[in-house]
């Protein structure tokens, strides 16, 4: 009965604020609406079981992909006026692709034949009810051993868009006046101070 | 689907009721108990008695950007260590080494970044 409304509330308050994504006038607004949607699916991944993933959508979308979504609109710097003026020339593409992807979830779920097991399997990383083992652990007995080639394969993944954001945006700019340390520090009395011996009347050249 | 790890939830489903209530009851008391004579003047943003130079949303430095990618970056390193740390002691010698393989690949994009400056703002 809880878990029944629990899920309704997530569900209507995840769909209107998706909607509120793509309607509100300020971009800003838009971000903070789809920081509310996160938080709903965080909570609908808590009603199916999975715990670790519920807990990671809101540290890593909540904490930081949505951060980046705000540095990304206000560095475009978009205005409240105008976001809307591109929106006849865009709908048709943006339909066709919308209406793509919705014909094919259609496609997959009137077609697909489900097995009478899949529907246990269905939350694969969730043990039975009965069991102690968490969620997270249960992650963990099987990611570090027997996927072991996808999980270095992830942290490959991750080196490469460091690397890549680096090359990308990092650029060195002339001019800047930098503190040096060990530059300071190894700066000797003869480098900096010279004694000129000047002759009377002459002045110094 | 009655799920009884639910359970587990409720301290933080009464948290988030308190939050609610106390933030409710906060917007309404200042509006009840608050005089409400609103003007132009004093919705119009200050800035030290002068009109303001420009809009405030202005553009943001690209390397706040780079800062914040590789600030993921780590969060997901982070993420992964979670159920590391809780199933190490049944995952072996085996785990632990994984895990160790996968920071030091990171550690060398650290390197990477530390060497090239990328943490350091001019």
């Amino acid at each position: 009965m809880i878990e029944a409304l629990a899920f309704y509330m997530f569900a209507t308050i995840l769909i209107m604020s998706a909607l509120m994504v793509i309607t509100a006038r300020n971009p800003v607004y838009a971000v903070l609406f789809l920081i509310l949607a996160f938080f709903n699916a965080a909570g609908l991944f808590i009603l199916l079981g999975a715990e670790f993933i519920a807990m990671i959508l809101v540290i890593v979308y909540v904490g930081a992909v949505a951060v980046l979504f705000l540095f990304v609109v206000m560095m475009l710097n978009i205005g409240q006026s105008n976001v809307k003026t591109g929106l006849v020339k865009y709908m048709p593409v943006g339909a066709l692709v919308g209406f793509t992807l919705l014909g094919e979830l259609i496609w997959l779920y009137t077609s697909w034949d489900i097995s009478k097991y899949a529907v246990h399997q269905r939350l694969a990383p969730i043990l039975a009810e009965d069991s102690e083992i968490s969620n997270t652990h249960a992650l963990g007995e099987i990611l570090y051993t027997n996927n072991v080639y996808l999980f270095q394969l992830s942290g490959l993944i991750l080196l490469v868009a460091m690397i890549g954001a680096i090359v990308l945006t990092l650029r060195s700019r002339k001019g800047v006046r930098k503190q040096t340390i060990s530059e300071q520090v190894s700066r000797e009395r003869s480098d900096v101070i010279e004694v000129k011996h000047v002759g009377f009347g002459k002045g110094v050249q | 689907m009655e799920q009884a790890f639910l359970i587990d939830y409720f301290p933080i489903f009464v948290f988030i009721m308190i939050a609610i209530g106390i933030s409710t009851m906060a917007i309404i008391a200042s509006w009840i108990v608050g005089r409400q004579k609103p003007d132009d003047e004093k919705t119009s943003p200050y800035e030290c008695g002068f009109e303001p130079f420009e809009d405030a949303r202005g553009k943001f430095d690209v390397r706040f950007y780079l800062v914040a990618i590789l600030f993921i970056i780590f969060d997901l390193e982070v993420a992964f260590l979670f159920p590391w740390a809780v199933s190490l002691g049944s995952i072996g010698l085996f785990g632990f080494w994984s895990m160790v393989v996968f920071l030091a690949v990171l550690t060398i994009g650290f390197i990477y970044e530390w060497k090239k400056g990328a943490l350091e703002w001019e």
